[in-house]
C-alpha cells in the first residue's frame, strides 16, 4: 500500500535511469543517510563503534571491491587480502616517509599503488579463467604475505615487522574518537559505493558482465577482453586498496602482516557470496553479516545461560560459515540482496499477488 | 656436490607427499568437474579420526597393541571418509548438479569450512601424534662416492614408497576395473555415461570416498612426520600449484607436478633464498605455476580448453 509506483510517471529518460527510480526508495534512502550520518553518531555506544559500525564499513568497502570483480566480471579473486595489505603498506609508507603527506592522499595513493599490483596479478586472466585464475590470485595473496614479512623496505626497517600509524587528522580536525573514525570511513564508502554503483550501470559494467556472462561471445560482439578484464581488476583492487587502507589506518591503528592473511581473503569472498554476487547492496549484507555473526554465536550461549569456550565458538562458527555458504549457493546463488529485492518485489504487488 | 643431491633428495621426497594430496584433487576432478578445495579439509579431518580413533579405541576395547590400534583406526577413519562423501554427495553435489564450476568451487570452499570446524569440534584441536612404526632414523647412501655420504631420512623414503604404491593402484583401479571405466566414462561426460545407465550419484560418492582415502593416506604420513594439527589443511594450499601445473585431468601430471615443486622449492630456498631474505618457499610454488600458465594454460599434461560461443 504504502510502497508502490503507481501514479509516479516519467516523462524523461533521465527520470527513467536514475538509480532509486521509486519515490518510496529515494525517501527511505535519505531516511536511512540521515541515520547514518546525525543519528548514529549522537546515539550509539563506543563498543558499538569499534567491535562492528567501523570494521562493518571498511569491510563492506573491501567486499564492494571484491564484488566489482568476482560479481561483475566473474573473475573469481582469491588474493583480496592480499590487495589490502598493498594498499595498507604502500599507505602507510607514504605517510611515513613523506613530511605533511594528507591522509586522504596517502590512502587513496595507497589504492593506486593497490591497483598496479591489481593489474600486474590480473594479467594472467587474460589467458587463464575460472578455476585456474583462482589459484593464480593466491600466488598475489603468498606474494605479498612474504614480502610484508621479509622486505625491509615494505615495513620502512621496522625490527618486529609491525608498523603504527597514529595521529591522523584532516585540515587539522584529529581522527582518533571513535565517532570522528565513524564518519571518516562512511565519507569513504559513501562516495565509493555511489561512484561503482554509477561505474556498473554504465558501459563499463555492462561490458564486465557481457565478459562474466561469456567472455567468447562478449569478445565476438566487440568488446575487448584486455580492457574490460584489466578495467575490472584496476578498479576492484583500488576500492580493495582503499579499504585495506582504511583497515589499517582506523581500524587496526597498528597491525603486523597476519592482519591480511589469506582467511581475510576467504572472509571477504564469503561476504560477496552471501551477500550477492553482482551487486552493490549485496555487499552491504554480507559485510553486515560476516561481522555480526562471529558476535552474536559469542554471546548467544551466554544469552541462553549455556556459556561455552572460545575454541568451541570458533569451531561452530567455521562449521556455521561453511554450512551457510553451502546453503546460499543451492538456495540462494544470488544471496541476501536477492531475497532483498524478492521482497520488495513482494510488498510492491501486495495485497494482490499474480 | 653431495649437498645438492641431498636437497635435491630432500625435495622430491616433499614433492611426493605433495603429489599424494594433489592426487586428490586430481581425482575428483577427473570425475566429476569439481575443483575440490576441501581436499586439505579433508586431510586434517582424516588425520584427526585416525589419531584420536588410535588413541580411543585402546582405552574403549581394553587392549595394548599399538598395531591392532592402528589398524582399527584406519579402519574406522576410512568408514568416516566414507560417511563423508556419502554426506558431501546427498547435501551438496547432488542439489548443484550442472552449475558452472565456478560456484562448485565456492561450494567445496564452504565444505573445507564446515570440516575443519566439525573436525575440531568433535577430535580437538591440539597436536597429537600419529604413530605407525614408520623409522625416524636417518640412513647414509653412497658414502663411497662422496664423502660423508648423502643423508636421507627413512620416513621420507617409506612416505615415497606409499604414495609410488598408491599411485599404481590408483592407475590399475582406473584402468582396468569395470568401476574405474565408469568413473572415466562419468568424466568425459555426465548425460552420456548417465544414458547409458551408470548411477552418477554412486559413482561421485565412489570418487570422494577414494579422494578420501587418499587424503587419509596422505594424513597419516604428514601426521606422523609433524604430528596432526590444523596446519595439515594448509598443506593442500600447497598442492594448488602443483596441479595447476600438472594439469588437472592428469594422474601422471600431479607426480610430476609435486616432484617438480618439491624440487624446485628446496633447491630455490636454499640457493635463490638468501638472496631474497628467505622463506621464499611461501610463495615459490605459486609464482612457478602462475609462470608457467602464461606459457601453457592447461598445464603440462592438462587437456587443451576449447571454448564455442
Amino acid at each position: 500500500m504504502l510502497y508502490r509506483e503507481n501514479g509516479q510517471f516519467k516523462t524523461s529518460y533521465r527520470a527513467d535511469l536514475q538509480v532509486f527510480p521509486i519515490r518510496q526508495d529515494r525517501v527511505a534512502i535519505a531516511l536511512l543517510l540521515a541515520l547514518a550520518i546525525v543519528v548514529v553518531p549522537l546515539v550509539a555506544p563506543e563498543y558499538l563503534f569499534r567491535a562492528i559500525l567501523i570494521p562493518f564499513l571498511i569491510l563492506s568497502l573491501a567486499a564492494l571491491g571484491l564484488n566489482i570483480l568476482v560479481g561483475y566480471c566473474g573473475q573469481i579473486s582469491l588474493g583480496t587480502g592480499a590487495f589490502m595489505a598493498v594498499g595498507a603498506y604502500a599507505a602507510y609508507n607514504f605517510q611515513v616517509r613523506f613530511d605533511g603527506m594528507p591522509v586522504v592522499a596517502s590512502i587513496l595513493l595507497g589504492g593506486l599503488c593497490s591497483t598496479a599490483v591489481g593489474v600486474l596479478f590480473g594479467l594472467p586472466s587474460l589467458r587463464i579463467k575460472g578455476l585456474y585464475l583462482a589459484v593464480a590470485t593466491l600466488a598475489a595473496q603468498f606474494f605479498v604475505d612474504w614480502a610484508a614479512l621479509r622486505l625491509k623496505f615494505v615495513t620502512n626497517g621496522s625490527s618486529s615487522g609491525s608498523v603504527s600509524v597514529a595521529g591522523l587528522q584532516i585540515l587539522g580536525i584529529p581522527i582518533d574518537s571513535p565517532v570522528q573514525k565513524y564518519l571518516f570511513c562512511l565519507a569513504f564508502v559513501l562516495v565509493f559505493a555511489t561512484l561503482a554503483k554509477n561505474l556498473v550501470r554504465g558501459h563499463i559494467g555492462r561490458e564486465w558482465m557481457a565478459i562474466r556472462d561469456m567472455d567468447v561471445a562478449a569478445a565476438v560482439i566487440g568488446i575487448r577482453p584486455v580492457y574490460a578484464k584489466l578495467s575490472a581488476f584496476a578498479v576492484s583492487s583500488f576500492i580493495v586498496g582503499v579499504a585495506g587502507a582504511l583497515w589499517g589506518f582506523v581500524h587496526l591503528g597498528s597491525w603486523e602482516p597476519a592482519a591480511f592473511g589469506v582467511n581475510r581473503s576467504f572472509d571477504l569472498l564469503f561476504m560477496v557470496i552471501i551477500g550477492g554476487l553482482g551487486s552493490i547492496m549485496g555487499s552491504f549484507f554480507g559485510a553486515a553479516f560476516i561481522v555480526v555473526l562471529p558476535i552474536v554465536l559469542d554471546s548467544l550461549p551466554y544469552w541462553f545461560g549455556i556459556p561455552i569456550d572460545t575454541a568451541l565458538a570458533s569451531h561452530l562458527t567455521f562449521m556455521i560459515f561453511g554450512a551457510l555458504i553451502v546453503f546460499f549457493l543451492i538456495v540462494e546463488p544470488h544471496g541476501i540482496a536477492r531475497l532483498w529485492s524478492t521482497a520488495k518485489e513482494k510488498l510492491r504487488l501486495w495485497p494482490f499477488p499474480h | 656436490m653431495a649437498f645438492f643431491l641431498e636437497t635435491l633428495i630432500g625435495g622430491l621426497m616433499t614433492g611426493m607427499l605433495y603429489a599424494l594430496v594433489a592426487l586428490g584433487f586430481v581425482l575428483i576432478f577427473k570425475a566429476s568437474g569439481v575443483f575440490n578445495f576441501a581436499q586439505g579439509a579433508m586431510v586434517l579431518f582424516a588425520a584427526l579420526a585416525m589419531a584420536r580413533f588410535s588413541a580411543w579405541f585402546p582405552a574403549w576395547f581394553g587392549f595394548e597393541s599399538q598395531l591392532l590400534a592402528n589398524l582399527l583406526a584406519i579402519v574406522a577413519a576410512m568408514a568416516v571418509m566414507i560417511a563423508v562423501a556419502w554426506c558431501i554427495e546427498r547435501w551438496v553435489l547432488g542439489k548443484l548438479v550442472n552449475q558452472e564450476g565456478v560456484t562448485l568451487l565456492m561450494a567445496t570452499l564452504g565444505i573445507a569450512y564446515f570440516l575443519e570446524g566439525l573436525g575440531q569440534t568433535i577430535f580437538g584441536n591440539d597436536i597429537y601424534p600419529i604413530d605407525v612404526g614408520l623409522p625416524k632414523d636417518p640412513v647414509f647412501l653412497l658414502e663411497n662416492t662422496f664423502e660423508g655420504g648423502i643423508l636421507v631420512n627413512k620416513e621420507d623414503l617409506y612416505a615415497a614408497l606409499i604414495a609410488a604404491a598408491l599411485v599404481a593402484a590408483l592407475s590399475l583401479f582406473f584402468q582396468k576395473t569395470a568401476t574405474g571405466r565408469a568413473l572415466r566414462a562419468v568424466a568425459d561426460d555426465h548425460q552420456a555415461a548417465q544414458s547409458i545407465g551408470i548411477p552418477l550419484n554412486r559413482i561421485w560418492v565412489i570418487v570422494w570416498s577414494v579422494a578420501g582415502f587418499v587424503a587419509l593416506v596422505a594424513g597419516i604420513i604428514w601426521g606422523s612426520k609433524l604430528g596432526v594439527q590444523f596446519s595439515l589443511s594448509l598443506v593442500a594450499l600447497k598442492a594448488l600449484p602443483v596441479v595447476i601445473l600438472g594439469g588437472l585431468t592428469s594422474v601422471p601430471g600431479a607426480i610430476v607436478g609435486g616432484l617438480l615443486i618439491g624440487v624446485g622449492e628446496k633447491l630455490s630456498e636454499v640457493y635463490v633464498g638468501p638472496m631474497l631474505g628467505g622463506g621464499i618457499e611461501i610463495w615459490f610454488a605459486y609464482v612457478l605455476a602462475l609462470v608457467f600458465l602464461f606459457v601453457r594454460p592447461q598445464g603440462l599434461f592438462g587437456e587443451k580448453i576449447i571454448d564455442r560461443v
